[in-house]
């Protein structure tokens, strides 16, 4: 089992070093390929009206002459110590992480990142306990019910999430909830360290919109589980044990119906750490999806290198806990 | 002193969309403390759900159950569903067919045996271990104290049965029901745990049902014996009477398709022709009567509108469901213990034309 996490963590490290070859040449190789010079892109730290020398003390501090392996070089360092640039008079340190600086404001990158990432943390987690609780709930309901009711109706709903997108039933939710009945006024983001009531309260719309779009998802992928291992053999030996009903659903039905679910599950939540980008845009929430629009909007490289960077670390890193998780919850993995 | 389990005209049909099938269809037995009753028969033949209709496991589906399975007296096709379940696994217990299968993959095969124990027992944990131990020594798992952390996967076929076996003995059961318990393993395996079977069952006098299509398994271990064909009883009696001087053209394909030691290697297996009937068209009449050689003669169409009725033959407790007179079954299978094969199950003319015959005239 320690072997077994231990090469999951290399191979982990080599992952995320892997992702970040390929950031660095899609930002710095592949424009150089098409002919820029690294005086163009020096040009775009310095604000809207530069002098050819303010570019060219730019470029020597930030090295971009350098060849693409020591900036590679460099970029990496910097991520994992930080880095001083001290070519020329103007020395100054970008602290660990560092992911450079931004051509908007030529502030570092991460101290950005890092103040919009609780927003997303916690619209991200908060739906994930949501809809992690709600599907799997409704989806062992419907299975056990099958073709009742309750499960045509759920699945029917469930439907219903799976396609309508977030930017519609988050407009309704806000539509209603907020303007109509004014259950909760005037959505905004509220740091969890400042009020957390606050925080809880203006979460709640969000979350339920993320929620109800993966718990429809999960509900159905629960409901096709449970009806493919209550039909297993090891049920039938566990109610022939003489076993009270509730515990063979949950302690052998669900058990081995939730393996499939807990992999999607680190994998969907990894990729919503890197940024819930319809939510945070539909409840402008300041969290990692706005910070990537606007990126993306001013063209800033450097911001977008480093908001693909912690989305690739999410979602690689989920990827291990799931693994791990894989083998603690199937014994057939470890060996 | 009544039997243990007294089986009265159960019949369990399901509704499905194409139509009622009649799975079991007045089927009558009783088991004694101790003793052991093989039930036999090809695949859909009604064995498996009749075992699982007395383990009350057809609960929740859409089975509709009749008659009465009476275990200790009290009735089980009556009996709340509560009162099943207490009897199941404590009173009842059953080993089943695929042992890999049959074993919850995420458990240890301790823990999933202290479960069984622990439903019916109110024990602290390390009291169940320590007998989730006991037994797994009991049925022949070398270094238990070690092997009760194992996952069913680190155990080989025969060790998972044996696993399976010690966990249905778990709560010292008065009835055990194995359904096809060798099917899955291999032949040396089959063997040891046929013999464990009836170890355990001589030490703790249980009665066993032992359902399989090996007629080798049956002849092993059963004091009697019941031939299940489309839902119904065909045959049943002592096992000296079914192996001795069976009485229904059925039994009498299973015994001449099963190889056997005391024959010449050149005599030929005789099987059964056609495949056995779909159970929402049971045919009429008798419901063997399509693959049956014997029906001329019965003479006129009584196998194909006449159900035939269970009817004791020579021996009292020996009954067989055929037309046939029991002269006419004496001599048939008396040709058939001869090793004289009928006419139709002759191999092909084109094998004999080899004129190998006249070259091995005497000159």
């Amino acid at each position: 089992m320690i072997y077994f996490i231990i090469r999951r963590l290399i191979l982990t490290v080599f992952l995320l070093l892997l992702v970040s070859a390929i950031t660095f040449a899609i930002f710095f190789l592949v424009p150089r390929l098409a002919g820029q010079t690294a005086y163009q892109l020096a040009a775009q730290y310095v604000g809207k009206t530069p002098t050819p020398s303010e570019i060219l003390a730019v470029e020597h501090k930030l090295g971009l002459n350098d060849p693409l392996y020591l900036q590679y070089g460099r970029f990496v360092k910097g991520i994992i110590f930080g880095v001083h640039y001290n070519n020329g008079p103007d020395v100054s340190y970008c602290p660990f992480p560092c992911f450079g600086y931004s051509f908007r404001n030529q502030q570092p990158v991460w101290p950005q990142l890092i103040s919009d990432a609780p927003v997303t943390l916690s619209l991200a987690i908060g739906g994930a306990i949501l809809w992690l609780i709600g599907g799997v709930s409704i989806g062992v309901l419907s299975a056990l019910r099958r073709g009742s009711f309750f499960d045509r109706l759920s699945m029917g709903i469930a439907l219903a999430g799976v396609s309508l997108p977030v930017f519609f039933t988050g407009l309704i939710s806000l539509e209603l909830f907020s303007y109509k009945w004014a259950i909760f006024p005037n959505v905004h983001y509220v740091g969890i360290t400042s009020n957390p009531v606050q925080w809880a309260r203006n979460l709640v719309l969000p979350w339920v919109t993320l929620a109800f779009l993966y718990a429809a998802l999960y509900a159905r992928l629960t409901r096709a589980g449970m009806l493919e291992t209550m039909g297993e053999d090891y049920i039938r030996t566990a109610r022939a044990k003489g076993l009270p009903e509730r515990k063979v659903i949950i302690k052998h039905g669900l058990r081995a119906a939730l393996t499939p679910i807990v992999t999607i599950f680190g994998l969907d939540l990894g990729l919503l750490l890197g940024g819930a980008i319809l939510t945070e845009t539909t409840f402008s929430f300041p969290g990692l999806g706005q910070f990537t629009i606007l990126a993306i909007q001013n063209q800033d490289l450097p911001e977008i290198m480093g908001v693909v960077m912690i989305a690739a670390f999410f979602i690689v890193v989920a990827n291990m806990i799931v693994d791990i998780l894989y083998a603690v919850v199937d014994p057939r993995v470890r060996f | 002193m009544a039997p243990l389990l007294e089986v009265d005209d159960l019949r369990i049909h399901f509704r499905t969309d194409d139509g009622l099938v009649r799975a079991v269809d007045g089927i009558s037995f009783d088991l004694e403390r101790g003793r052991t009753l093989g039930i036999v028969g090809e695949s859909g033949s009604g064995k498996s759900v009749t075992s699982l209709g007395i383990m009350g496991l057809h609960q929740g589906t859409k089975a509709e159950i009749t008659g009465h399975i009476r275990l200790d007296g009290e009735d089980l096709v009556t009996a709340t569903p509560t009162r099943v379940r207490e009897l199941r696994g404590s009173k009842m217990a059953m080993i089943f067919q695929d042992p890999l299968s049959s074993l919850h993959p995420y458990y240890t095969v301790g823990n999933q045996i202290i479960e069984a124990y622990r439903v019916h027992n109110q024990v602290s944990k390390q009291v169940a271990r320590k007998h989730a131990i006991d037994l797994l020594g009991r049925v022949g798992i070398p270094t238990p104290q070690s092997r009760v952390d194992d996952y069913p996967h680190q155990f080989s076929g025969g060790m998972r049965q044996r696993a399976m076996i010690a966990m249905a003995l778990s709560c010292d059961p008065e009835l055990l029901i194995a359904d096809e318990p060798t099917t899955a393993l291999d032949v040396t395996v089959q063997a040891q745990i046929l013999d464990l079977i009836s170890d355990l069952q001589s030490e703790f006098g249980s009665a066993v049902i032992m359902i399989t299509h090996d007629l080798g398994v049956v002849a092993e271990l059963s004091d009697d014996i019941l031939v299940m064909y489309a839902g119904r009883m065909a045959e049943y009696g002592s096992a000296e009477d079914i192996f001795g001087r069976p009485d229904h053209p059925y039994t009498w394909g299973l015994l001449s398709s099963m190889p056997r030691m005391d024959r010449e290697k050149t005599t030929r297996l005789v099987p059964i022709p056609g495949t056995p009937p779909s159970l929402i068209r049971v045919p009429p009449g008798c419901p063997f009567h399509p693959r049956c050689r014997y029906t001329e003669l019965v003479g006129g169409r009584r196998c194909e509108t006449e159900v035939p009725p269970l009817r004791e033959a020579v021996t009292p407790g020996h009954a067989a469901a055929c037309h046939l007179t029991t002269e006419q079954r004496t001599r048939q299978w008396a040709d058939l213990a001869a090793g004289q094969v009928p006419d139709d199950a002759k191999p092909p003319a084109a094998d004999e034309a080899t004129g190998e015959p006249e070259a091995r005239e005497p000159a």
